[in-house]
């Protein structure tokens, strides 16, 4: 089992988590005109890097959604920060 | 007899007598023992049969190393299987039995099979059973495969806990190394747990006749009582069986017999491993019979048990250590001979028990061979942590080598065999230094594998695997030892390869004229020893796992004799009454259409969303427009998912400009919330929306029925209720008793509805001030009564491509004047396609019954049967008195059209109507 750090409550087990996708899809302004493949790589084409990957997860026991950048070769976290930050600025 | 107890030593108390019995004789043994303890001191030299060839087996060591011991003990009414004789505490009045033999280990009936094992080689299955199909004879097979049994009695209350803990510091073993370690790191003013496997701390320092000016008993007695006064924890009868990511150590805690182990998750920010050596095993003809022993294994039994192994010894080792283990054993009094067995093969020689051992031509009479090729350092946790295994020729045997930096190996398990050097190094570790030079050497010299002789040398003693099955998995180039593994069935058994992986890589390395390390090794995978499948199972059951959740207003529903049942997650009423469930449901829904029903709708959601950008927010969330509801008022909405798929329905009341409530289906609340908060955080300023369940703060009633408002009036809320200044689809507050209420005029049942909500508390007066004027109907009726209307329930009338357009709700679609969550899955060329899915209703001819749920409505084309849409919703209406039922058909079969339909190999016929079959012009839904 992993232990992941939640910015706002620290380092839990990896079974308060779940995740929320990769970081950085922006969705389609839909109510303008968005072709199917733009659709469909904003739904299920996915990076999938191989080591250091940043995604989004939700620590489920405080509902706040954070960035994790994780390694996807080692599982090392190399850092979690707040989602808020990004969207707020 | 050739064991026997000595009337002195070891950790046993002799001075009480505990009597079991063994393949259905009676035996004695002491607290202290193990079963196979006991049995040796007993005289008992076979104890079990091999897995394939059923060859009598004995014990090869004292621990976890052993792979022949295997028994089922029954004690108290509870029976376990495959319990190792070596490991399993003797308890007054156990009853064991070997588990691969019958009628007992010492004289097996299979133990003919023995006869044709020219026949069964390695590999014989797959070459076999191929003609004419592998699957004729795999249930046999699979029935003669597998060792022991477990009854259902056995599992009931075996359940575990698990503990999660935290440690700067912990030691895996607590022989000399880990005390030493646990000591020093303790005192130092670390947080440390040691574990050891043992019923007592110590590991193999009995054998030893003094540590630093002391016994054995009294410097680990000095120890473990300084780790103690030193804030450390010992934990004993616990098993380190894994390492996982991120630093998880499992150990397995043994609870006592009958009793599941506990489960600790260990997250230590440091690990020391100090689990030590075992004898690697001398390869020899005949060197399967029982009497044939690890050299570690017979010191442990003397040293641990009292036990002397055998009277008439001979000794094979090829290590420099073996010497001290060889004059213990002398001095407790055995006869014993130390041969060098050379470049010569050795053989054992038995009738019923072992006689001589031949080499050279010479006989040398013996009752008891003990061997060691070397000593093999235990590393499988090193291995699972992700360290690296280094072969290393003067040890003859792998090292550990570069790893993971919190995890670090001392004492034997690190090749530090010396007690001295082993203390030295774990003091020097345990605080972080490095770790000093060792005084003393060790070499070891295993011989060359005697390749070509017609004589069987085991490798494998639990799963029958000879040098001849290794040289035959070569020839078929199975020389990986993945493959080889495979192939052969090597260090498969129960012991996972402890003992013969060594002998086996060397044998491989022998016939390919290769070093060791150029052959490589398996993968070690926990669990180090077996685990039962509860102990990962844990309390994660049932109510643990998936708590019921409860309504306030359960002792009035219990009161009224409802029958409550689990319904999405929640108990609730399903009918009350306490008669044929039939009868109670079909009464319910007539009386709800002819007087009055209340329904508790405690369940429904009551999500609130508030601030700023709250409606642009419920607007973007949901299908249907809310940007122009206007305070006050309610609308009925889809929830859709990206792909355009409906998630969920509810109805969503504007309190006011800038806060919402959300009233989603009971048991979606948790998934609504959550996809709420998703879009919150990620997609929009969560300063400016905040989101909040309060399902479980407030407990709503539901009052339906002509009569409701009628009776609704009879209780005070400061609300007209006329139908002018209080229409449909519309919410007000107002008081009940001192509480503040909230009255929404909502129908899921297509009567004039009311549902009155107050705070949890309040429920059980709003209860008794409603109940006394109508009687309660339960989920049954409520799911009639919506049917009769054609009203949906989401994932029982939908599906996983179920879209609004396919439910009668398509204006959104292409009116809707913003984006909104599956706004753009709405139109693919799937969503948009001939062959979809539409709601519909089924009426059955007269007299007919009810379709059964599930069934399909099919066509046939091309002699093919192909299915067109399923009845998802079929009820008995008690208010038309007939059949009715709802479904999702191919929207080209119109309304009118007969169909038929296919259920469990029968046919039925049906005519598709309109889902809504009562009060279709709603005239009931605004009644006066």
């Amino acid at each position: 089992m992993q232990r992941f750090p939640c910015p706002f409550c620290g380092l839990r087990d990896e079974r308060e988590f779940h995740y929320a996708g990769e970081l950085g899809k922006t969705r389609p302004a839909t109510f303008t005109k968005v072709s199917d493949k733009e659709w469909r790589d904003y739904l299920y084409a996915y990076r999938n890097e191989k080591g250091a990957a940043e995604e989004v997860w939700v620590h489920l026991t405080c509902r706040e959604m954070f960035v994790m950048c994780r390694d996807t070769v080692t599982m090392e976290v190399i850092e979690t920060r707040a989602l808020r930050k990004e969207v707020s600025s | 007899m050739t064991a026997r107890r000595l009337a002195s030593g070891g950790l046993i108390d002799r001075t009480k007598v505990l009597r079991f019995r063994f393949d259905g004789r009676d035996y004695t043994g002491h607290p202290g023992d193990t079963l196979a303890s006991a049995l040796l001191a007993s005289g008992v030299r076979i104890m079990g049969r091999s897995f394939k060839y059923h060859r009598p087996r004995g014990v090869w060591g004292a621990w976890f190393d052993d792979p022949g011991a295997i028994f089922n003990v029954a004690l108290n009414g509870i029976e376990l299987p495959n319990c190792p004789a070596t490991t399993t505490p003797l308890i007054d009045g156990m009853e064991a039995r070997a588990v691969n033999a019958w009628p007992s280990a010492e004289r097996d009936i299979k133990g003919a099979l023995d006869l044709f094992h020219r026949v069964l080689p390695a590999g014989f299955y797959y070459k076999t059973f191929m003609w004419p199909d592998w699957h004729l004879f795999e249930p046999s097979i699979r029935k003669m495969a597998g060792l022991g049994s477990v009854d259902g009695q056995t599992l009931e209350g075996f359940q575990t806990d698990q503990i999660h803990a935290h440690c700067d510091l912990l030691v895996v073993g607590g022989g000399l190394a880990g005390l030493a370690a646990a000591r020093a790191a303790a005192e130092a003013g670390q947080h440390v747990v040691m574990v050891e496997d043992h019923p007592e701390t110590g590991g193999s320092a009995y054998q030893l006749a003094q540590i630093e000016g002391q016994s054995p008993e009294r410097w680990v007695a000095d120890t473990v009582d300084a780790i103690n006064v030193a804030g450390g924890e010992v934990i004993t009868n616990a098993t380190a069986y894994g390492v996982y990511d991120h630093q998880l150590v499992a150990i397995a805690q043994d609870r006592g017999f009958g009793f599941a182990p506990r489960l600790i998750r260990m997250r230590a920010t440091k690990c020391l491993l100090a689990s030590g050596a075992l004898d690697r095993p001398l390869t020899f003809a005949n060197n399967d019979r029982p009497g044939v022993m690890s050299l570690s294994g017979a010191v442990e039994f003397l040293s641990r048990y009292g036990v002397l192994v055998g009277d008439q010894v001979v000794v094979m080792a090829s290590h420099c250590l073996a010497h001290s283990q060889i004059e213990s054993l002398e001095a407790a009094g055995v006869r014993l001979r130390v041969i060098d067995p050379g470049t010569d093969l050795p053989r054992a020689l038995s009738g019923k028990y072992l006689s001589a051992l031949e080499i050279r031509g010479d006989l040398h009479p013996c009752d008891t061979i003990l061997t060691s090729a070397g000593l093999t350092p235990v590393l499988h946790l090193w291995s699972h942590a992700g360290g690296k295994l280094i072969w290393d020729e003067t040890f003859a045997t792998f090292l550990p080598g570069t790893g993971p930096d919190w995890i670090e190996v001392i004492g034997a398990a690190a090749g530090t065999f010396d007690a001295d050097d082993a203390l030295a190094e774990a003091r020097a570790k345990a605080c972080g230094g490095p770790a000093p030079s060792r005084r003393y050497s060790y070499s070891a010299t295993p011989p060359e594998a005697h390749l070509g002789s017609r004589h069987r040398q085991w490798i494998d003693l639990q799963h029958d695997v000879t040098l001849d099955d290794i040289e035959l998995a070569a020839r078929e180039n199975y020389v990986s030892v993945e493959h080889l593994k495979r192939y052969t069935t090597l260090g498969m058994a129960s012991d996972q390869g402890k003992t013969s992986n060594i002998a086996g890589l060397s044998a491989m390395a022998a016939l390919q004229g290769k070093s060791i390390p150029e052959v490589g090794t398996t993968t070690f995978r926990p669990p180090f020893v077996p685990i039962p499948l509860e102990l990962y199972h844990g309390a994660h059951r049932t109510q643990q796992n998936r708590p019921l959740k409860r309504l306030p207003l359960e002792p009035q529903h219990r009161a009224a004799n409802a029958a409550l049942g689990e319904y999405g997650g929640w108990l609730r009423p399903g009918w009350y009454g306490g008669g044929d469930p039939q009868v109670e449901v079909q009464r319910e829904a007539l009386q709800a259409r002819e007087t009055a029903g209340i329904f508790d709708a405690s369940p429904l959601g009551k999500i609130e969303v508030m601030g700023p950008d709250a409606e642009a927010f419920v607007n973007f969330v949901y299908y249907n427009a809310f940007n122009t509801l206007k305070p006050g008022h309610i609308r009925y909405g889809f929830m859709l998912t990206e792909q355009g798929v409906v998630y969920d329905d509810g109805v969503i009341t504007r309190i006011d400009e800038n806060r919402f409530i959300i009233s989603c289906s009971s048991s979606h609340v948790d998934g609504v919330y959550a996809h709420l908060e998703a879009w919150r955080q990620d997609g929009n300023d969560p300063d400016r929306i905040f989101v909040h369940d309060t399902t479980q703060n407030w407990a709503t009633l539901a009052l339906t029925g002509p009569k409701a408002r009628a009776i609704l009036s009879k209780v005070d809320l400061g609300i007209d209720l006329s139908n002018n200044a209080f229409p449909h689809m519309q919410m007000r507050t107002g008081t009940f008793e001192r509480y503040p209420v909230r009255v929404a005029r909502v129908s899921f049942t297509g009567d004039t509805s009311f549902e009155i909500s107050v705070r949890a508390d309040a429920a059980v007066t709003l209860w008794d001030a409603l109940s006394c004027h109508a009687n309660p109907i339960g989920t049954e009726a409520i799911s009639i009564l919506r049917a009769e209307k054609g009203y949906l329930i989401i994932g029982k009338d939908t599906d996983g491509e179920s879209m609004p357009h396919d439910l009668g709700f398509g204006a959104s679609r292409t009116k809707k004047s913003a984006a909104f969550v599956g706004d753009r899955g709405l139109h693919t060329e799937k969503a948009n396609g001939p062959n979809r899915k539409r709601l519909v209703g089924f009426e059955v001819s007269d007299g007919a019954a009810p379709l059964p749920t599930g069934a399909h409505v099919v066509t046939h084309s091309d002699g093919k049967q192909i299915t067109r849409g399923f009845v998802s919703s079929s009820y008995q209406s008690p208010n038309l008195n007939r059949p009715i039922a709802l479904g999702l058909v191919d929207q080209r079969i119109p309304e009118g059209t007969q169909v038929e339909l296919f259920h469990l190999g029968k046919y039925l016929t049906a005519t598709l109507c309109a889902a809504c079959v009562f009060d279709p012009e709603g005239e009931r839904l605004h009644a006066e």
